[in-house]
Formats: structure tokens, sequence, C-alpha cells
């Protein structure tokens, strides 16, 4: 029988089919789980409830982060319900022999940053945690997505979830980026284009030249906000990049071992003919650097651009008015020259090493704007450690900025890290949420660079006049 | 969490004739924050169900004596909003084990099945014929059959049929969950971890 042509997502789902169960979901088999404070404790109490134990430890990592200070970690946590979930964490993993990065320790960090960089995110897995940013894993060419709380408490038991197998959509985007565009922007512009709902039922594909091109760093931020656009998830084909980034990793196999890998993931391809049930394209040429004015991830434009009539989005027309007046935002306002009050380098969409590269390349030989707070949190430990070594330290000291500890942080505030009602921040994180950032809080979200822009002159500012 | 195996349930029935029931109103937000599974069911309908100062408010069904068993029948489109398992946990921990209505929000019923409850999705018009049968009299009893996929109105006999997946209905007549059936096919999990690359 000949082979019917698959994509790389066929591929990778298919091999993990335990078992197709008529007229039900597949049993589908997880190979890495992450855990981390906030969603895992019901899931641990269910297994004792059942008295049912961890099939396989060694396939669950954990780390601390959402619920973490960003500031004097060496110090015991002050609020009460963060510090017990921290401790729960810390006893379920003791309890059942799971490797668990608490706070402190040299891993330690946001979870979807410190999987990559360890070498545990590896091509061809299927990857799920209690966090529905897993999707970031999916630049490895992995499947990867966020579950809840009673699959956490499956793949402890069991190591699979039950699951329909989603539909397909690619993505295609060729030609060059132009200057001040980074990875962010790409995310951000499908999004602009497809709305906040565009993908939903689908597992995403990225190809095309724009995501060849970009580094392991930059496929993350996009595969991470995949999920903004209604997707399970979205991933990309491993190639020489993904391999380079992952030789010599911690975790990475070693010897022999990583030649056998590297033979499979070289497989992990969309045939030619493989056909999926939408396909979307998009030019590079078409993508400026990008903002969100909204309060969901789809309202954003071309930072040269002026915020939208009613008539122009996909939102229904009161909610579009509804999230402009909670914004302050007018129609057919103009973004650029925007006043803001924080910026927020940080998340899991940009805390990562080239995220700090790019905020500093901008920030060099200027100074903090005087009217912003600045909240710099590098993703982990590892990220922090590469910011000092780097220099690139130095240079946001001498710009007036503060570099902050690994965490969560201001993404979903659920630590102190909260933006003020009614203040503006632009911020790299993933959700513009009303409220997200903390209650009354107003987001922009966009790149490192439009960042960076922002937190030297002030206001919203286009940074291409800056590079 | 184990639930009852569903075989044919035979009940007196409450009836909550609103449309979009969301999960909301079945639990509010604020009572997310437990980390256990237990004690929802006091709080099934909190602010349809109490004041603000915690006293029963009268006219709700739930405070209504004549009103009881082990069925909750709905409006249409019930348990819409926010897919938080909690609303499910809630219905359960309360007391109920089916819920008719003549639509169900997919996450709301895919929830249910997971944990023991059976969604029972009826024509409109067999659910206002159920509606009027328990107006007219509280102690009207009906009857949903599982294995035969039947519900029907004792006292008058009328009956109709429902619909539901082979794997779910399966689990439910186990008293099976996802993580039972997983539990089951262990040692075929393992062989299949034991030839996985990773
Ligand atoms: S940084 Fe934000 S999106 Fe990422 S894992 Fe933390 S809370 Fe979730």
């Amino acid at each position: 029988m000949s082979k019917v042509a698959g994509t790389l997502f066929d591929k990778v789902w298919d091999a993990h089919v335990i078992r197709k169960i008529e007229d039900g979901p597949d049993v589908f088999f997880i190979d890495r789980h992450f855990i981390h404070e906030v969603t895992s404790p019901v899931a641990f109490l269910g297994l004792q409830t059942r008295g049912i134990g961890v099939m396989f430890p060694d396939r669950t990592f954990a780390t601390a982060d959402h619920n973490t200070p960003t500031i004097n970690q060496h110090l015991a946590v002050k609020d009460p319900l963060s510090a017990n979930q921290l401790k729960a964490l810390e006893e379920n993993c003791a309890k059942y022999g799971i490797s668990h990065w608490g706070l402190g320790n040299p891993k330690n960090g946001i979870v979807h940053v410190v999987g990559p960089e360890n070498g545990i995110t590896l091509p061809g897995m299927t990857i799920v945690c209690g966090d529905s940013h897993t999707s970031t894993h999916g630049a490895f060419g992995a499947i990867a997505f966020g579950i809840g709380t009673s699959e956490v408490e499956m793949v402890l038991s069991s190591q699979c979830i039950m699951q329909p197998k989603p539909k397909k959509m690619r993505i295609t985007i060729n030609g060059k980026l132009g200057k001040g565009v980074v990875p962010k922007d790409v995310p951000l512009y499908i999004l602009s284009q497809i709305s906040a709902s565009g993908a939903t039922g689908y597992f995403i594909e990225f190809a095309g030249e724009v995501f060849e091109n970009m580094s392991m760093e930059g496929r993350m931020t996009v595969c991470n906000l995949s999920i903004e656009m209604g997707a399970r998830g979205g991933m990309i084909a491993p190639d020489e990049t993904t391999f380079a980034y992952l030789k010599g990793k911690e975790k990475s196999p070693k010897g022999e071992a990583w030649d056998k890998a590297l033979a499979y993931w070289k497989t992990l391809k969309t045939d030619a003919d493989a056909v999926f049930d939408m396909e979307l394209k998009f030019d590079a040429a078409d993508i400026e650097p990008q903002i969100t004015y909204g309060t969901n991830p789809g309202l954003g434009t071309g930072i040269s651009k002026k915020i939208p009539l009613a008539s122009h989005v996909k939102d229904g027309e009161a909610s579009y008015k509804k999230s402009l007046a909670y914004m302050g935002f007018a129609e057919d306002e103009k973004i650029i020259g925007k006043k803001v009050d924080y910026v927020f380098l940080g998340s899991c969409t940009n805390g990562r090493i080239e995220d700090f590269r790019a905020f500093a390349s901008i920030v060099k030989g200027r100074k903090k704007a005087d009217n912003i707070t600045a909240w710099l949190v590098p993703g982990s430990h590892i990220v922090e450690s590469q910011i000092k070594e780097e220099g690139i330290l130095d240079i946001l000291t001498a710009a007036g900025f503060q570099l902050r500890q690994p965490g969560c942080s201001a993404c979903l505030a659920m630590n102190d890290d909260k933006i003020p009602a009614g203040k503006y921040a632009v911020s790299t994180s993933n959700r513009n949420f009303e409220g997200r950032q903390g209650p009354g809080a107003r987001t922009l979200l966009a790149s490192p660079l439009v960042a960076a822009a922002a937190a030297v002159t002030g206001v919203v500012t286009d940074p291409r006049e800056l590079l | 969490m184990a639930y009852d195996k569903f075989s044919v349930l035979k009940s007196t029935a409450v009836p909550l004739p609103i449309e979009n029931v969301d999960t909301d109103q079945i639990i509010p937000a604020r009572f997310l924050k437990a980390t256990k599974r237990e004690g929802f069911g006091d709080n099934l309908f909190r602010d349809w169900r109490y004041n603000s100062d915690d006293s029963p408010k009268r006219d709700f069904v739930l405070n209504n004596p004549i009103y009881s068993g082990k069925i909750l029948v709905g409006g249409k489109n019930f348990g819409s909003g926010s897919s938080r398992e909690h609303a499910a946990w809630a219905i359960y921990d309360y007391g109920f084990r089916a819920v008719v209505s003549s639509f169900f929000a997919d996450i709301f019923k895919g929830n249910s099945l997971n944990i023991g409850i059976l969604p029972v999705t009826v024509s409109p018009e067999f659910l206002d014929k159920i509606f009027k049968a328990i107006e007219a009299d509280p102690k009207t009893e009906l009857e949903i059959n599982l294995p035969n996929q039947t519900i029907s109105i004792l006292a008058t006999g009328e009956k109709e049929s429902f619909a539901i997946n082979g794997y779910k209905k399966h689990n439910m007549l186990n008293g099976f969950d996802d993580i039972d059936y997983l539990q089951a096919m262990k040692e075929e999990i393992k062989t299949f971890a034991s030839h996985s690359m990773y």
C-alpha cells in the first residue's frame, strides 16, 4: 500500500496514538509533561483520592513561575496563597519523584523558557502543560498544547490524554521581513488579519521563508501566540537551525542517540502533496512593526497606522467600542505619540536572550524616559546569566534600567507585578485582556523593539526611527 | 474522581425553565480558588440561591421543598460560558446525576460526561412536556434509561430517545471516567512507552 501523504502534524500525531476509540477520542501518548505551582495541586489531590500514583515521573518536569516574586527571591514569599502553592508543588514533586526546579534553583524560570533551553523539548515530541502557552514548544516541530486540570491528572497517572484530532491549517509567509520588524510582529500581524478566533478548531503549521530564516527564539515567539489565534497550537518543521540550537543542550540526546534522533527529526516535514483543511498566505513585505490598541490580541495594527473604524474590524461593533472605551482610545486616532506609563519586557513570549538583545540595541546610548516604569524580567536564570555575560546588563544599567528576577511577572500579574488601573503598558507578553496585567490596566502588546522605543521616549514610537 | 455507575435512573426532577444558564451562574468565579473538588454543591447557583447576607432566596427552585430529585431539567443552551469544570462538579456534588435540556453547550457536556453526570438532550417539544408535567405535579417521575437511550415521563408514558457516543455510554454504564479508562490500559501504555524514542 502506498503511504498517504501527510503533514508534519499528522506524522507526529499519528505516531502517538495508542488506540483509536470508535465513536470516541484518540488515546494520545504524551512524551513530556510540564507542571507549575498553579494548575497542579488539584490534579495531585485527585491522584491521592483515587489511590493511584504517577506512572512515569521522569517524563514530568516542574518549575515554579506563575506566582513567584521577581525581586528578592532569596526571601520567604510573602503572599500566603502563593507560598502555599509553591510548597505544595515542592512536596508533590518530592513525593512522586518528579524533577523540580523551584525558586532559587539555577535552572528555574518560566516553564516554556526552561523546557527548550535545557533540551527537554525536542522535535517530534508530544508536550502538554496546564498553561495555554504550551504551544511555544511547537517551534521545535513538537505537538504542544495546554490542558485542563483533569487532563493534568490523566497525564500524571497514565502519560496519556483523550483527544479528538484537530483540523489542520497552514500559514505560509514568504519574502523578507523589513528593518525593525522582528518575530513578534509576524503573529501580531497574522492576528490583526484573521482575528483572535480565526484559527479556532485548527492546529497550525507555520511555513515559508520568514519562518525558515528565523532563529529558534523567534520561532518560539510565533508558536507561543498561535493559541491567541484560537488555534490548539502551532508548529514549525525542524531544520538545521533547530538541530544547531539543540546540540549540546543539557538533556538533548548525546552520541549515538543524537545521530539516531537526528535521522528521525529530518523526516519531520510536510509532504509536498499533503492536504490541509485550510491554507492562508501572507507576504512578509506587508508586515511593519505591530502594536495592539484593543483588549484582545487580534485588535492590533501597524504602528504607523490609525486605530481602525468599527466597520473595519471583525469584532462586533458593541464589543469593539467597549474595548476602545476600556483602553481610553477612539476610532481613527493615531497610535504613535500616545503616552506610556509602563514597559514590560518578559514572559514566555519575549523573555529570551534575543529579546533582551533587541531591547538593548535601542536603549544603548540613550536614557530611560522619566515617566516610564520599566520591568525587565528574564524568562529564566539562564537568560539572566546570558544577559550579564553578553554585557547587556551594563547597557541597560547605563540607560537607567534595572533587571528583575525570572518569572511570569506582569504577564498575568498573579504576583505583585501589577500595572495600576488606568495606566498604559507597552508589553511584550501575549494577552491584552481587560485586567490581565492588573485590574484596570491598559495593555499594548508589541515587540521588544517597540517596547524599547517607548521606554526611552515615554510615548509610543516607531522603533525604525531609532535604529 | 470516581462516580456512581449510571444505568436506569428513576427520579423526580427539579425544573429550571431558564435559557442560557451559564457556568458563571452555576458556580460563580469567586468559588474557584479551592484546591479540593469537594464542597462545590453548597455553592451551586450561589447567587440565585442566596441573598448577599447568605439567607436563602425563597423563590429559587432549590429552596422550594416541593421539588427534589436527581434530575435537573434546564432550558435551552444549558452550561454556556466559561469552560470551568467546577460547574459540573457543583451539579454532581449537589446530588444531581442527570441534566435534561434541549441543547447543551459543548464543553459543559464534555465535562459532565467525564465526571458522571448524564446530559440528556431532548426535543424542544419534549422538554416542554416535561416542564408542564412537573408544573402539574411536582411528584412527576422521569425515567432515564441509558442502555436503551430513552427518557420517559412515567405518569403519561410519553417517551423519547436520546443520542450519546458509544465510548461515553460505555464509561457512564461502568462508572468510568477517562482516567479509569486509561488505568485499565496501562500495560498497553507501558509497551507503547518502551518503544518511544524519548
Ligand atoms: S509568562 Fe504568561 S503566558 Fe507564559 S507561562 Fe507565564 S503566565 Fe503563562
